[in-house]
């Protein structure tokens, strides 16, 4: 199993390290023909609008919904977030809409209003502790039928999964705790060993 | 509060700021309509000031922080980071840059020193900073004042890459030579480098600064600016290279795609071409010790 990175812009090196502390092997993906090696990608931090100038550019877009449309898992922090929305405010902007909720960029302010919270996120039906970085960080303002929110903060969604595509408002990347980048590894593992994905190793073998 | 090895540096949310914007673009630009070109073409963050270097350069003077005004603009036209810039040591521009709530105060040497002998206190601010370095002494004492990022200096204005190399090369090859000290030798490092004896410590663990290292000061074309990614830094901050040449937008969004791309020669060619004229450059060994920007701050 492999997880590509997103390596357009962004905090790319610390999701691989997230990775590696899984025991996963990752990989840095800067052209839509790279996505063909990996089982999952990861959408990291940065400029959501920098990271779609960089995507248009290089025909990420049919690329990337091909991939969704594989069922091939997609995790998106922050910036990564949203690119996969449904829909996007302040301003509006093209978004992949693969999970179906509403998010507001930038919206506890700036910089000077990034904060740190500890949180509990629920995986795999296990109440797991995280360590929350919101960096001028988006809010999910509404929430699908079919998104389910696995960790809040002040009641609002920060981290929901709707099938394959995971999202969260804040950085696990950027602390020690595995958690997330963990339960994505499941993610992808259980995706990659459907029958017909080819001989990948079943969530047993681990 | 974040520590390391016991020592106070920098908050992990504004390390991590520094950390989204790597493999970047940092555009400097001196009013809003410059500022939309920049994130048009996929700045990943926009540095506020009042005159370009270069300008600075040719126009001599005082060099102040931007004005609020402008600065207010900026904010009100672009969605990505706005950074601004204000006089080593000058900690009121810097408390006025807070209330402005911009995204990273850059504490610089572009502008005219303030104090000659004491950089800004970083950590009495909730916005974070970042700050120019010719060496790795001079990061480190940066980062121990509470910088969340560094850069390597270069020479502003100069649109030649020669000094941004230099310091670049001087950066990594005293991180490499700490890596392979023994504990003993360390103490002493520490003193002759004039660092924190703590952020040696670290860096001979990691080999890396606690903070993201960008590059600066010099870089005009996309070649430059691959060529300080291929050296080790991890964004570029591009000052006058992009304003003062021929074709601005054109010229700023092939310097986004040779960032992304730093290690592709094929993309690098393909966007190097028909760029225009790049902005006129300086042969800095020719600059008066006067005249350098890069040996202000220490």
């Amino acid at each position: 199993m492999k997880i590509g990175v997103l390596a357009l812009q962004g905090d790319f090196a610390l999701h691989e390290k997230a990775l590696a502390r899984c025991d996963v092997a990752s990989v840095e993906v800067r052209k839509p023909e790279e996505l063909a090696d990996v089982d999952g990608l990861i959408i990291p931090g940065g400029e959501s609008t920098t990271l779609l100038h960089l995507m248009e550019e290089w025909a990420f877009v049919p690329a990337l919904e091909k991939f969704h449309a594989a069922g091939k898992p997609i995790f998106g922090t922050c910036a990564g977030l949203i690119v996969l929305a449904r829909d996007v405010e302040r301003p509006r902007q093209f978004s992949f809409g693969f999970i179906d909720v509403g998010v507001e960029r930038n919206a506890y302010g700036r910089q000077r209003e990034s904060f740190e919270a500890p949180g509990l996120a629920v995986l795999d039906g296990k109440p797991t502790p995280i360590d929350m970085i919101f960096i001028r960080a988006p809010r999910i303002r509404r929430v699908g039928a079919g998104v389910e929110t696995l960790a809040t903060y002040q009641e609002e969604p920060v981290l929901a999964r709707q099938g394959s595509v995971l999202v969260g408002t804040f950085h696990p990347e950027l602390t020690d705790n595995p958690a997330v980048h963990r339960y994505f590894c499941g993610m992808v593992l259980r995706a990659a060993g459907r029958p017909g994905a080819g001989a990948l190793p079943s969530e047993a073998s681990r | 509060m974040t520590e390391l090895n016991g020592l106070r540096i920098a908050d992990r949310k504004h390390i991590g700021l520094a950390e989204m914007l790597k493999g970047g673009v940092i555009m400097d630009v001196t009013n809003a309509e410059q500022a939309k070109i920049a994130e048009e073409a996929g700045a990943a963050a926009v540095m506020a000031l009042e005159r370009v270097p270069a300008d600075i350069r040719k126009e001599g003077g005082v060099a102040r922080m931007a004005s609020v005004k402008k600065i207010k603009e900026i904010q009100a036209t672009v969605t990505i980071p706005v950074m601004a810039k204000c006089r080593i040591g000058h900690f009121v521009e810097a408390q006025i840059l807070e209330s402005l709530a911009v995204d990273f105060i850059d504490e610089s040497e572009v502008l005219t020193p303030a104090d000659e002998h004491f950089h800004v206190d970083k950590f009495a601010f909730r916005v974070p900073f970042v700050c120019g370095a010719r060496d790795l002494g001079e990061a480190l004492r940066r980062i121990g004042e509470g910088a969340a990022m560094i850069r390597t200096k270069g020479e502003a204005g100069s649109g030649n890459i020669v000094e941004a190399v230099r310091h670049m090369r001087a950066l990594t090859s005293g991180i490499r030579r700490l890596t392979t000290l023994a504990p003993e030798e360390l103490m002493t490092e520490a003193k002759n480098l004039g660092a924190p004896y703590e952020l040696v410590g670290s860096v001979r663990k990691h080999g890396r600064l606690p903070v993201p290292n960008f590059s600066a000061g010099g870089i005009a074309t996309p070649a430059d600016a691959a060529l300080m990614m291929q050296l080790g830094a991890e964004a570029v901050f591009v000052g006058s290279g992009i304003f003062k040449s021929s074709d601005p937008p054109k010229r700023a969004k092939a310097i986004v795609q040779a960032t992304t791309h730093y290690k592709d020669p094929d993309v690098l060619a393909r966007v190097s071409e028909e760029l225009g004229e790049a902005m006129v450059g300086l042969e800095t060994s020719k600059l008066t010790k006067e005249e350098l920007l890069q040996t202000r701050g220490w």
